[in-house]
């Protein structure tokens, strides 16, 4: 008796196209949701920033690169010479500046806080991870507020910064930049916290010995070892915190007032009260790029820290 | 005085609360030599690791002091101790290159560019490193990240190298090729070496004068062969090498009384008294079979366990202590298991051991 040896193969083979057709056909309803859901929407968008506004709102559908060229630039109404679009820019900078305050303050109240965690012995490390994470289970608008009423003029700052005599009377604080500042530093404190902790939890103590071993004193060590080990956890921190910050919405609306706007609240504006969704979208795909390019640097950064082999 | 390195003084060390806390070190004290390749020697939980991460400056004693060539170096932090370790794990830093984690010690003195990578080359030659100077630690093998972890702790010169088990994670043939290298780069440096290990083995092969350790003390100090040949304590018999211990009695000068009544010469302390019962230890390659009747004592064999070169046979004294015999496996092939034999024993072999620990 002889073995065909084509046969068993090809019913394998068709097995496993069966297979593949089977896992496709699982995927179908999650592939949809992610091209309808997600991928959809940002067609629209895209698609809108190359159209003309409508009077009212909407869109117009009449190709057009005004959108993108209103982002930088504004016309004259009356004599037509293009100038640098200064409020837009003003806008901007705000938004980069706040993101990148805020990542470094997070940084820098996050990398004791997490040092501190990481040498806890077990039991307390979970408690303080639980004390982290709790502000994540309540509403966002919620805790905002809550630090509006914190940062008021007659709220719990200024009372008690009053109350020992180092003020004379309530100092603006709402409203402001630092406003700002402050409940985004507040908001986004734990997304540094956790991966900054991840890093220095890994983090081999016995290098730290070495590194005192081999003449170096504590800030050497911190330089020149503990920083570089943990680098990827402070790299994943700081983009974990920049991006939101720099979309952030709710923060700069309660605590910034309607005057210290950022990107987020300007593309908000721009299909609200500006009526003008082409410049909207073409904000909102800005942003977009802003955030890859964010977060392209993440992965060269992170990568070129595994030496190969 | 400068002949000595290290000289630690009357050190105690307890982790955790005085009285309730754990007694790491138990009042020691010992002077290491400079150019001595010196080792701590004991079972894990002995306090040698203590000892040494004490003089590396990563602990600080209780009580007493530690004093480097003259100098009192108790509250030193590690980084101003002319002291350098080689760590078990290596410990080598991951986001270095081999040559920069040669270099860091160096660097941190402040050293210039140059001296730095002439020294580094200088180094890694001595442990035959130099072609894998640009290569990160993780694309090196065991052995390999060990001569680096040796090139780093060396390059900055210090007057003590401390060794903490460095060979432990080698396999055999590679941990007795570094022995000998390590023996040579101290001879080759002439820096004061001081190697803890738990392997006795290791120990009698490297150094010039080994401190066996145990519970927190020292039991001996002394040359590998004093050692080996004159241990002191029962700790030390039993744990450098293999030994036989039977209970005797003092009988006169340079005699003991074994069980069975019998008078054998042994190597007997002078304060000890006549009558005193006593330890007396025998090493088993100084035991000897003699046919039955003969010997000093007697007994059955119970087992024949063959080495290779020796054999080892257990002989059951009938008072439920056994004396292990080896014996050359090719001379003695009329030994047979069960039958009776008697013992004797090397002139000079037999010798009274203190029993506390």
């Amino acid at each position: 008796m002889t073995l065909e040896a084509g046969q068993p193969r090809s019913l394998e083979a068709e097995a496993t196209n069966r297979r593949i057709r089977r896992n496709w056909l699982l995927s179908l309803p999650a592939i949809l949701l992610l091209l309808v859901a997600a991928s959809g929407p940002l067609l629209i968008v895209l698609v809108y920033s190359f159209l003309k506004p409508g009077d009212f709102s909407g869109v117009v559908w009449e190709p057009s690169f005004n959108a993108w060229f209103q982002i930088l630039f504004s016309r004259d109404i009356f004599d037509d010479t293009v100038g640098l679009a200064d409020a837009h820019l003003t806008i901007f900078w705000r938004s980069v500046r706040l993101s990148l305050s805020t990542t470094l303050i997070t940084l820098v109240l996050g990398l004791p806080t997490a040092y501190f965690i990481a040498t806890r012995s077990g039991r307390q490390r979970t408690f303080w991870l639980f004390l982290i994470t709790i502000p994540f289970w309540t509403n966002l608008l919620i805790r905002t507020f809550a630090i509006l009423e914190m940062l008021r003029n007659e709220g719990i700052v200024n009372n008690s910064l009053m109350s020992l005599g180092l003020i004379a009377e309530p100092i603006q604080i709402l409203y402001t930049d630092t406003a700002v500042l402050i409940g985004m530093a507040y908001v986004y404190l734990p997304l540094m916290v956790l991966p900054l902790y991840a890093a220095i939890e890994r983090l081999d103590f016995r290098l730290v010995e070495a590194g005192y071993d081999l003449y170096a004193n504590r800030l050497q060590v911190f330089r020149k070892v503990i920083l570089p080990i943990i680098k990827p956890g402070i790299v994943a921190g700081s983009i974990l915190v920049f991006v939101p910050s720099l979309g952030a919405y709710v923060t700069p609306r309660v605590l910034g007032g309607g005057k210290n706007m950022m990107i987020g609240n300007f593309i908000e504006l721009q299909f609200g009260q500006g009526r003008n969704w082409p410049l909207g979208s073409s904000l909102s795909i800005l942003l977009l790029l802003i955030v890859m390019a964010a977060l392209l640097f993440y992965v060269r950064a992170s990568s070129r820290e595994e030496p190969h082999g | 005085m400068s002949d000595i390195a290290v000289s630690a003084q009357s050190i105690t060390k307890v982790f955790g609360s005085l009285s309730g806390g754990l007694r790491a070190l138990d009042d020691v004290s010992v002077d290491i030599k400079t150019n001595e390749f010196f080792t701590l020697l004991g079972p894990s939980g002995c306090g040698k690791t203590t000892l040494l991460r004490l003089i590396a400056g990563f602990e600080t004693p209780t009580f007493g002091s530690i004093v480097l060539e003259g100098v009192d170096i108790t509250t030193d932090p590690p980084f101003k101790r002319p002291v350098n370790t080689v760590f078990q794990s290596y410990a080598l830093f991951p986001h270095l290159t081999v040559a920069q984690n040669v270099g860091f010690g160096l660097e941190m003195l402040g050293k210039t560019k140059k001296e730095i990578t002439h020294a580094v080359d200088e180094v890694l030659a001595l442990v035959r490193m130099e072609e894998m100077a640009h290569r990160y630690p993780s694309q090196l093998s065991g052995g390999q990240q060990q001569r680096v972890a040796l090139a780093r702790a060396l390059a900055p010169k210090p007057s003590v190298l401390l060794l903490d088990e460095p060979l432990s994670a080698l396999d055999l043939k590679l941990r007795k090729q570094m022995q000998i290298e390590l023996k040579r780069m101290q001879m080759e440096t002439g820096i004061t070496f001081i190697f803890v290990t738990h392997d006795q083995e290791e120990a009698l092969t490297m150094s010039d004068r080994i401190a066996v350790m145990s519970a927190g003390r020292i039991q001996q100090i002394g040359a590998p062969r004093d050692i080996y040949n004159a241990p002191t304590n029962r700790f030390v018999a039993d744990f450098i090498g293999e030994s036989n211990f039977l209970p005797a009695e003092v009988a006169e000068v340079g005699m003991v009384t074994l069980a069975n009544g019998n008078k054998v010469p042994a190597v007997v302390p002078d304060d000890l008294v006549t009558g005193s019962k006593v330890t007396v230890s025998i090493r088993p390659e100084q035991v000897e079979l003699d046919p039955a009747g003969e010997g000093v004592l007697a007994g059955t064999i119970t087992e024949l366990v063959y080495f290779g070169t020796d054999m080892h046979a257990h002989v059951d004294l009938g008072d439920g202590s056994v004396l292990v015999a080896r014996v050359q496996a090719e001379a003695d092939r009329s030994l047979v298991k069960g039958e009776q034999a008697g013992v004797r024993f090397a002139s000079g072999g037999l010798r009274v051991v203190e029993d506390g620990s």
